[in-house]
């Protein structure tokens, strides 16, 4: 019998080894693994053991790629053009729609239906109201007189295309954060301006956008990383083509591992865009540690009074 | 008097609806080519009118490797849901009960852990799965992946319903003889059950609906349905009812857990950056 005391002491360590053992092996490990292969020429079929040390041999080889350049500007238009037109769509809707809602946890479940489902059927889904023959917006277009669109297959359409499809996607989740924002806006400071007279655009951008930034700051910043972890429904629809015109950089890491078998390049590229949203997220760190410290210094304020 | 007038909330209900169907629509529309022939879905006068049939389904459900992959799939969403849980709630109550690190440290780890896009970890865990820890197309390695991805945010989450346990029940149990281990089985496990369920639902979506890391981690025994769905869309000649057929049994289980838990879902998908 292990005396009590023992167990006691013994106790914490005994609940989070599982989860540390697990975290270690399984995450940091990998990661760590994953910037010293970066240095490393490996190629698929031989083992990490035997591939040659590259030092920056596979970063210099990454930034004079013009494929690399090409699939960082498709990268960035992507991840800039979804996060200003979500949230423009997004937050114009939630000013809009701003009132009691009856029946909203009905309404708020059928829109993160599309964030719920899984992103390869995302992916299926726009395929096929894309298609050219019996698309559904092509036959729409048809209908209505007007020409059809080769929305998948015109390296011109395609990433307005695949931007589209996460519009569609992800706008609900701005939508619902901004609304319940807004909800929650102290009732005074909207009451005080309407009786200073403020109409109801001035009531928008002097009193509810300024009150709503702290929310607004953070959902973009979630979508702005979310936006560079894209990569099922692109790989569905269009698989980086035509040409590299919708290859954003996950789906040229897949590629440059799995299609071209460059394990320690896609290894180097994998750590380029690691360092990129990185220091998204630790910008987004910083911002609600400086407004929960401002909070806290204005509740302790107010409460001198 | 109401704020709002009757024509005001006419209008207002229309827009709200508009926005549904342009949600569920596409949705919809899977669902009914999943209920087309071939011939109806090629044919381009309607969309709308033509006589449902569950061939396609039946087609999936009579392919024995479909229906494998679709078992793969459960079995690696329950298994990797089942041991997040247990190893997270145990490290929950540690760092919460134990004073073990900050909220902090942990809110960070999941924040860090949202961040990492998936297709960053198909090298590293293809390398380490498949030549060190041999689990290279294997279920299990699969279950190892999902579990580690998914550790964070069950700790983040599960840490806020542990705090609200009240610490003298916990006392309670403790002056009546049970050890640590009793205590945490006994007392805080079924206190915290709805914690547990958000905590199931997230994890088991995400397993359930993952890709990139199934693509490089499996081989034709192992391959789990997202990753079948993908294969079909290679071919020259893509049977449409069938492959929606699939999508829809891949997109049952999330939708009926956003029915359950819409809320839960709103507040995991922002961890670690609002509070929830």
């Amino acid at each position: 019998m292990i005396p009590s005391r023992v167990l006691n002491r013994a106790t914490p360590y005994l609940f989070l080894a599982p989860a540390g053992i697990v975290l270690t092996m399984a995450l940091l490990y990998p990661i760590g693994y994953l910037t010293v292969a970066s240095f490393f020429d490996w190629r698929m079929g031989t083992p990490f053991a035997d591939a040659a040390f590259a030092g920056f041999g596979n970063y210099a080889w990454i930034l004079q790629d013009p494929n690399f350049k090409e699939s960082f500007v498709v990268t960035m238009t992507f991840a800039g053009a979804v996060v200003v037109l979500e949230m423009v769509i997004g937050v114009g809707l939630a000013l809009m729609l701003e009132r009691p809602i009856r029946g909203m946890s009905v309404f708020r479940t059928i829109f993160i239906l599309p964030m719920m489902i899984a992103p390869i059927v995302v992916g299926l889904i726009w395929r096929y109201m894309y298609n050219p023959q019996f698309g559904i917006l092509n036959k729409t277009l048809k209908d209505w007189g007007f020409q059809s669109i080769p929305w998948l297959s015109s390296p011109q359409w395609a990433l307005p295309s695949v931007i589209i499809a996460d519009i569609w996607q992800w706008t609900p989740f701005i939508f619902i954060l901004s609304l319940a924002a807004l909800q929650s806006l102290p009732k005074s400071a909207i009451e005080a301006s309407r009786i200073d007279g403020a109409s109801g655009w001035q009531q928008i951008f002097y009193i509810k956008l300024p009150l709503m930034m702290p929310v607004l700051v953070v959902a973009a910043l979630l979508r702005m990383i979310d936006a560079f972890k894209v990569l099922e429904v692109i790989f569905i629809m269009t698989n980086g083509g035509p040409g590299l015109s919708t290859e954003i950089l996950s789906l040229q890491i897949y590629k440059t591992a799995f299609v071209s078998w460059e394990l320690g390049r896609a290894a180097a590229l994998s750590n380029l865009l690691l360092a990129i949203v990185m220091v998204i997220t630790i910008a987004m760190f910083i911002y609600t540690k400086v407004r929960d410290a401002r909070l806290a210094r204005a509740n302790a304020a107010a409460e001198d009074y | 008097m109401s704020r709002y007038s009757k024509t005001n909330t006419t209008v207002f209900y229309t827009i709200l609806i508009v926005l549904c169907m342009l949600s569920l629509g596409p949705i919809i529309l899977m669902l009914l080519t999943s209920l087309k022939l071939k011939i109806d879905i090629f044919n381009d006068v309607s969309t709308f009118f033509f006589v449902p049939t569950l061939k396609n389904y039946r087609s999936v459900i009579n392919d024995p490797s479909l229906m494998r992959y679709l078992g793969n799939s459960l079995y690696v969403g329950l298994i990797s849901t089942i041991t997040t849980l247990v190893m997270g709630c145990m490290a929950a109550y540690a760092i919460v009960r134990f004073r073990f690190m900050g909220r902090d440290v942990v809110s960070l780890t999941t924040l860090l852990m949202r961040m990492v896009p998936p297709a960053v970890l198909t090298v590293p865990v293809f390398g380490i799965w498949t030549f060190q820890y041999n689990l290279g197309n294997s279920l299990n390695g699969l279950i190892l992946a999902y579990v580690a991805i998914n550790l964070p945010f069950v700790v983040w989450i599960l840490q806020s319903f542990i705090q609200q346990v009240p610490i003298q029940l916990e006392e309670a149990a403790r002056v009546d003889g049970a050890n640590p281990f009793q205590v945490f089985f006994l007392v805080v496990i079924p206190v915290i059950k709805p914690g547990l369920a958000a905590a199931a639902i997230f994890t088991f979506r995400i397993a359930w609906n993952e890709f990139i890391l199934a693509l490089v981690l499996t081989n034709r025994a192992t391959r789990t349905t997202p990753v079948n769905i993908s294969l079909f869309l290679t071919e020259h000649n893509i049977d449409w009812g069938r492959l929606m057929a699939m999508g829809m049994l891949i997109a049952i289980p999330p939708i009926i857990f956003t029915f359950v838990a819409s809320k839960q879902i709103i507040t995991g998908m922002t961890a670690g950056a609002v509070k929830g």
